[in-house]
């Protein structure tokens, strides 16, 4: 595992993301990656501090990430996202809902080949925006789509 | 748990389209239990690393907020059939679980 992690690191280093990574605050000098959970970033309470805390504060709205979500979800426990991203070089994929308690949902870095693509399901507590924070080459864009969440499951 | 994750990875072109499914409470620990009006721990995957044969292709932090059983789809370009992908996942009290497939 240990063994794996240096490998990445290496290879990720060879294209300088590391060093912007460093730059970012993301990576303290010494942390090997994604290694410790980014608890002041889960925690926070506001998109714009998680935001800060993941390093992509000021990211630029762009119409290349692609955010696949319902417009009304029915049931906010499970709601499906997809997120894709035209835009070349993608290191990371994070996805923030701005009305949870805790806005960050998800960060996920990526390397040797991953496309610029993630699917997941999430729980969301009102509707709200859904935000997609992509970084690539040193550079944060984000976009955004708003899910309604029906409260009470009766589809009205 | 009988089965912690299922995992599928199919090939379309170059790319293997690798989706997941993990058994796994996700609680968030917001919400109160209805008898003892307590709350409930905090329960939940936090960290998830896959791999092709062996390479890092996806690190994830997760926060609590991702649907019960988890769902994570992910593509890979430049993949091969009978390529090897494992997923290992670690949630905040430590416990781990993992799955592998071949991508067929």
């Amino acid at each position: 595992m240990n063994q794996l992690r240096r490998t990445f690191l290496k290879r990720t280093g060879a294209a300088g993301t590391v060093a912007v990574a460093i730059a970012a605050g993301l990576l303290k000098p010494g942390q090997v990656l994604a290694a410790e959970w980014n608890k002041a970033a889960f925690e926070a309470t506001t998109t714009d501090n998680a935001m800060k805390n993941v390093g992509v504060a000021g990211a630029t709205e762009s119409k290349d990430v692609q955010i696949k979500a319902p417009d009304i979800a029915e049931n906010g426990a499970v709601v499906p996202v997809e997120i894709t991203c035209k835009i070349a070089g993608v290191t990371s994929i994070m996805i923030f809902v701005d009305k949870n308690q805790n806005p960050l949902l998800a960060d996920f870095t990526l390397a040797n080949g991953a496309e610029p693509y993630v699917s997941t399901r999430i729980k969301m507590a009102s509707t709200s925006h859904v935000r997609a924070v992509v970084k690539a080459g040193g550079k944060a864009y984000f976009a955004a789509k708003e899910v309604k969440v029906t409260i009470g499951g009766c589809g009205g | 748990m009988a089965e912690g994750m299922k995992i599928r990875a199919t090939l379309q072109g170059d790319v293997a389209d690798v989706k997941s499914l993990m058994n796994h409470i996700m609680e968030t620990g917001l919400r109160k239990d209805a008898k003892t009006g307590k709350l409930i721990p905090a329960h939940f995957i936090n960290q998830v690393v896959a791999t092709l044969n062996g390479k890092t292709v996806l690190e994830a932090q997760w926060g609590a907020a991702i649907s019960k059983n988890p769902f994570l789809g992910f593509k890979i370009k430049g993949a091969k059939a009978g390529d090897k992908i494992v997923i290992n996942t670690v949630d905040n009290n430590g416990e781990k679980i993992s799955g592998e497939t071949t991508v067929a």
